[in-house]
């Protein structure tokens, strides 16, 4: 089995600017930081961003990385808004597309699955149809008992030039194991992605992942993955658990140093440098 | 049963109005955004509504014993919303007369005054399942005569989609600080249901900016009983964090 073990630097080598990049985790839980920071430290720009929002936007806008991005919300969850995502939005120079949260989901499985689209409900008669010009419906062809054809949203696939993902622990083969309440929609980013890289808290021999946790949490296999970076507290300042929880008070310094040049200045020397 | 000694604050009238909003439900999710709606939520099942289920806000569902009784990822969340069995309690920091929600951002969404939440799960909750509209601060900027945003589906956009499509909409009430409001008219223009003891019908309709439907004399929201009282006193709320999120008292 090959080994699949790499550095964070080989990571960014075989990514370039303006691609497509999708990030694991969900607002303020289980971010790959240690790879956001090695992004921040590369002179990647122009991306297109895909993912459940949280600092891992906010730090990408701060740097001006972000060209494009497509969401379902930004939040730092403790901290209801990013203030560099707001203020990115707020000078009118990001392009976004701020789906439901549903549709995001619904246009990575699409990609995975290799589908055009996946038809929902969601997002008929709200202002996402108008703000995204994209977007368009579909008729069912299945009639009803009445003869009437459903219209749905038809979301379109999501297919990311990669995906970068944090787990709990892997095999050296990229098999990986989630070790907290929720997988979010990792697996579904892996299944959209030409490239595919987790960053994880620990590789373990493979035998040792059943000892962590049961079956169930090893979501993502070997066929999944094609490169695993060990990075320990890699998720922080976001929350990892069962290996470690939010800083909070590392996150709300974050948040503070927004409005403060000086202040900010400091944090990117001690977080980013 | 232990006696009241006081009468119910705004914020308990508040929180028993919005309990009732959860009343036939039956065995759906309740899924209440914010402090208030969680301990409402938390007594409709604690009386009227014994068989809700509800999430801890991570990923388990907790029974009435505060018991893990099952696993609810945010995968499985998206589920339960498209299958319909769910009612969800959001805020709005604007809402219009056909019950229209905005929580994305303020001004032009390409380049807002203000970006707030973004459209979160309001598109798909509002045409997949019951919604309910908390506003804690009852002002003539959350009650606007047009939302800059439409995340939540309101009964006009509802009605342009067709009675198929709509089929699953239904905002049962807005509760806020002042009053109670519903969609109970012939065209489903906002009504005021309502008024919470001791609030003036004038100053409801001046803090609205837009004309609300409703028919002297309008009735006063119920007052919590003496169980409710006791539940949200000693039970539910006893550190009083439900009374920090209105604005009125």
């Amino acid at each position: 089995m090959a080994d699949k073990r790499i550095k964070v630097d080989d990571v960014i080598a075989e990514l370039r600017s303006g691609m497509t990049i999708g990030l694991g985790g969900w607002g303020s839980r289980r971010k790959p930081m240690a790879l956001i920071r090695a992004i921040l430290r590369s002179p990647l720009t122009d991306l297109t961003v895909v993912t459940y929002g949280g600092p891992d936007v906010g730090l990408l806008c701060a740097a001006g990385t972000v060209k494009k991005l497509v969401t379902g919300f930004v939040s730092l969850d403790s901290i209801p808004l990013d203030p560099w995502y707001r203020a990115a939005r707020q000078r009118g120079e990001l392009e976004v597309r701020e789906y439901d949260e549903g549709m995001l989901q619904w246009g990575l499985y699409a990609a995975s699955l290799r589908l055009p689209f996946l038809p929902t409900r969601a997002g008929l008669g709200a202002d996402v149809m108008t703000l995204c010009p994209e977007l368009r419906t579909v008729r069912s062809p299945y009639g009803d008992a009445n003869g009437d054809h459903e219209e749905l949203v038809a979301v379109p696939a999501i297919e990311l030039d990669a995906a970068i993902c944090h787990l709990n622990r892997a095999d050296s083969a990229g098999n990986a194991q989630f070790l907290g309440p929720d997988l979010y929609f990792d697996d579904l980013y892996l299944g959209a992605a030409k490239r595919r890289f987790i960053s994880v808290e620990r590789v373990v021999p493979t035998a040792e992942l059943l000892a962590a946790g049961s079956v169930h949490t090893l979501r993502i296999h070997r066929g999944m993955v094609d490169g695993v970076v060990e990075a320990p507290r890699g998720a922080h300042f976001t929350e990892c658990p069962p290996d470690y929880g939010r800083d909070e008070e590392l996150q709300a310094r974050y948040a503070a140093a927004a409005a403060d040049p000086a202040a900010w200045n400091a944090f990117y020397q001690e977080y980013v440098s | 049963m232990t006696a009241t000694t006081t009468a119910a604050a705004r914020h308990e009238v508040c929180a028993v109005a919005l309990a009732e909003a959860f009343r036939g439900d039956g065995e759906i999710l309740a899924s209440p955004i914010g402090v208030l709606p969680g301990i409402a939520a938390r007594l409709a099942r604690a009386t009227f509504a014994p068989d809700l289920l509800m999430s801890d806000g991570v990923a388990s569902l907790i029974n009435a014993a505060g018991e893990v009784e099952g696993w609810l990822p945010y995968r499985t969340v998206f589920d339960v919303v498209w299958s319909g069995r769910r009612h969800v309690v959001m805020g709005a920091s604007q809402i219009d007369r056909h019950g229209n929600q905005n929580i994305a951002c303020i001004g032009d969404p390409r380049k807002p005054k203000a970006q707030l939440l973004g459209m979160r799960g309001a598109p798909g909750n509002t045409i997949n399942h019951t919604t309910t509209y908390w506003v804690p601060s009852h002002t003539r900027r959350s009650f606007v005569t047009r939302v800059d945003v439409v995340t939540g589906v309101g009964y006009d956009r509802a009605a342009a989609l067709g009675e198929r499509a709509a089929r699953f909409h239904e905002i049962r009430r807005v509760v806020t600080d002042l009053a109670v409001l519903d969609f109970a008219t012939p065209d489903h223009a906002m009504r005021l249901a309502s008024l919470h003891p001791g609030v003036a019908l004038a100053d409801v309709l001046e803090k609205t900016s837009f004309p609300l439907v409703f028919s002297e004399p309008v009735p006063v929201t119920r007052l919590p009983s003496d169980e409710e009282l006791h539940l949200l006193r000693t039970v539910l709320d006893p550190a009083g964090r439900g009374a920090k999120e209105v604005a009125a008292t």
